[in-house]
């Protein structure tokens, strides 16, 4: 939880956007994150971001489940109670994989959605600075966090000259904490300066 | 540019001269306007029909089993031709929100949502049937395996109806995941532009803190894909299992292995029926004909014709197999009990037959197909097919058993047998109206990433295409790639 320093440019057209990605990035300034109405596909490769492993996760969760089923089943029917059906084998595969897969399609899809909401802190409750109420609805917004020598004069007419429509200077939470939205003096930096 | 390549000769998805903003606009506006008259009363039919379900259901847990007019041979009769129906009603909306990813069907856009929402509240209404059949309700979680001190006595993993337990338990689960996790960027769209405190406040919750960034974009489509492809074959083994209940059985009718493939095309089928009914008059309700448009509807009831016929190759499969194998309790079940339009159930085999397969082929014709009329009144008749679908597999298997001294007496329901159906209708339309006026009804960010290649005023219209000369247009498109 910090309090940080942010320029911020809002474009309307992912056509504008992607070249002053492009154009913002080889100017030296790192791009915090762009907040976008919707998923536009090439812009996480535009910013140099690496390929989520999610999926991965959701693999694990996945076998996780096939082996957690198999185990369960085969030592109840076998060890723990092996009931006499019609005297067919007690270790009746064939009879299990419905719910072997239903297990494994449970625990991916489960763990894989719990995984997306620890890595993004989604939550119900939790509140993020928002730098554009816009950001979900038509506008593309670039933030890009200052350092002590950024100069953010500059920063803004570089932004403005590729596009932007709106620039401004932020200082804002960088993380998350516990508030609504009806209240927009609930965050830690605004609190400080009411005190 | 980034943006996938499509042909301009397709129709587009998004009718009309629409931005972003606009598109916002159009699919959040209903939820901050006042309900229509309309939606009360409309809301007001559903929660009493809900009232009239819960008192048949207060009924049957008081009184037992007894309430409903079961009998020796007949111990599944409407309930579990209603838990069937239900279910299949809720696979359409997987099926266009998963198959349809996987199969990168840019239309499902604007179906996606309403149709994934239909089949949670319609697997809602399935599981009733069967939880309340069970007579001791209060025991309905003897059904799950935890250790116990019966023994331990487990359940029977070899069950077809346990794997029910699962199959369903499963489906409700990872639609509800796939569903809300679609929702979640909506919600915070609905958020930023909320101006009363109140719904800053519930979308504000409703929405987990979504800002838009990029790199949770990037989780998000990726999630979306896993999901869309571990539904899939969910999606499938979910009635697949269904009809297990029927099939691994010893009963003429029901011993029958076209059973799996032939539950799954009779689900789809029904399902896109429901999606249909529902999504004409949403879209005419909420003004949304840009987005569910006229196309949308064309390639449902292509859905609709193919499932349609692959159920009606189904039916005669099954009456060939009934001659073809010389079984005589076979062919008593499906030449006499079914198929004879004089024995005492053949007018539920004639009233499928006609709803099912013989007036969907009106569908064949690309004019029925987009009238909206034609589509509303086929859609409602498919339901009812589909209902007597289940009607006909349930009792005409079981009125007559091996023994005439096991024959019953004409099964028909009690009040309350209809009442808990009409109850599931209350429920089902209880939560989707409360849905249609809360939720956007459509999956506003999907349609804003594919408004730019299938929106009508990003695309040339056919006219400028058809004036223009071969060679130039060859030109232009080989450039466009």
């Amino acid at each position: 939880m910090a309090q940080k320093k942010f320029v911020v440019g809002c474009f309307d057209d992912e056509a504008v956007l992607f070249p002053a990605v492009k154009q913002v990035r080889a100017a030296g300034y790192k791009i915090k994150d762009v907040y976008t109405p919707f998923a536009v596909h090439g812009l996480d490769h535009a910013l140099g971001m690496r390929e989520t492993s999610l999926h991965t996760a959701g693999f694990i969760y996945g076998i996780t489940g096939t082996t957690t089923a198999i185990s369960c089943i085969s030592w109840i029917f076998t060890k723990d109670w092996p009931l006499n059906i019609g005297g067919k084998p007690h270790f009746a595969l064939p009879a299990w994989i419905p719910i072997i897969f239903e297990l494994t399609v449970l625990f991916a899809a489960v763990g894989m959605v719990l995984t997306f909401c620890y890595l993004c802190q989604l939550a119900p409750g939790v509140k993020k600075h928002r730098f554009h109420n816009r950001a979900t609805d038509d506008l593309f917004v670039m933030v890009i966090e200052c350092s002590d020598k950024t100069n953010t004069d500059d920063l803004k007419a570089l932004l403005s000259s590729n596009g932007a429509l709106e620039t401004d200077v932020q200082i804002a939470e960088d993380g998350w904490w516990f508030g609504t939205y009806d209240n927009d003096n609930d965050n830690l930096y605004n609190n400080k300066q009411l005190a | 540019m980034h943006l996938k390549y499509e042909s301009q000769l397709r129709e587009p998805l998004v009718y009309g001269n629409k931005t972003y903003a606009q598109v916002t606009e159009d699919i959040v506006r209903p939820i901050e306007a006042k309900p229509s008259r309309l939606w009360y009363i409309g809301f007001f039919i559903a929660v009493t029909l809900l009232m009239f379900g819960a008192y048949s259901v207060y009924r049957e847990v008081t009184y037992g089993i007894g309430q409903w007019n079961l009998n020796k041979t007949i111990g599944w009769g409407w309930d579990i031709t209603n838990f069937v129906w239900w279910v299949g009603i809720g696979h359409a909306g997987t099926l266009i929100s998963a198959v349809l990813l996987l199969f990168r069907q840019g239309w499902r856009t604007g179906v996606n949502r309403a149709a994934e929402a239909m089949t949670i509240f319609a697997v809602m209404c399935a599981g009733q049937f069967p939880i309340f059949h069970m007579g001791r309700v209060w025991m309905a979680f003897f059904v799950m395996p935890y250790p116990n001190s019966r023994g331990p006595l487990w359940v029977n993993f070899n069950s077809p109806l346990l794997w029910d337990v699962f199959a369903i338990s499963t489906y409700f689960t990872v639609s509800l995941l796939f569903w809300y996790s679609g929702l979640i960027p909506d919600f915070a769209t609905v958020r930023d532009r909320a101006f009363t405190k109140l719904r800053k406040k519930l979308y504000g919750i409703a929405s987990f803190g979504w800002t838009g960034s990029t790199k949770h974009w990037q989780r998000h489509e990726s999630l979306s894909l896993v999901l869309a492809g571990l539904s899939t074959p969910l999606v499938l083994s979910v009635h697949t299992i269904v009809s297990f209940d029927f099939a691994t059985s010893v009963i003429p009718g029901w011993h029958t292995t076209i059973f799996p493939p032939y539950f799954v095309a009779g689900a789809i089928f029904s399902g896109f029926a429901m999606v249909q009914s529902l999504l004409i008059i949403v879209r005419k309700v909420f003004g949304l004909e840009d987005y569910i448009t006229i196309g949308h509807i064309d390639l449902m009831n292509k859905v609709i014709v193919l499932t349609g016929s692959i159920v009606g190759i189904a039916y005669l499969t099954e009456l060939f197999m009934g001659w073809y194998s010389q079984n005589k309790y076979e062919g008593y079940t499906f030449w006499y009990s079914r198929a004879y339009l004089f024995s005492p159930y053949g007018w539920s085999y004639w009233g499928m037959m006609a709803c099912n397969v013989l007036s969907p082929q009106i569908f064949w014709s690309r004019k029925m197909r987009r009238n909206v009329f034609v589509t509303f009144f086929m859609s409602i008749i498919v339901n009812i097919g589909m209902w007597f679908e289940r009607f006909v597999i349930i009792v005409t298997s079981l009125y007559r058993d091996y023994l005439p001294s096991s024959w019953s007496v004409y099964y028909s329901p009690t009040i309350w047998e209809i009442g808990f159906y009409v109850g599931t209708f209350g429920l089902f339309f209880t939560c989707f109206f409360l849905f249609a006026k809360y939720f956007p009804v459509i999956a506003v960010a999907e349609i804003k990433y594919v408004l730019k290649r299938s929106g009508e005023s990003f695309k040339p219209g056919m006219e400028k295409i058809e004036a223009q000369e071969l060679e130039s247009f060859v030109h232009d498109q080989a450039h466009a790639h």
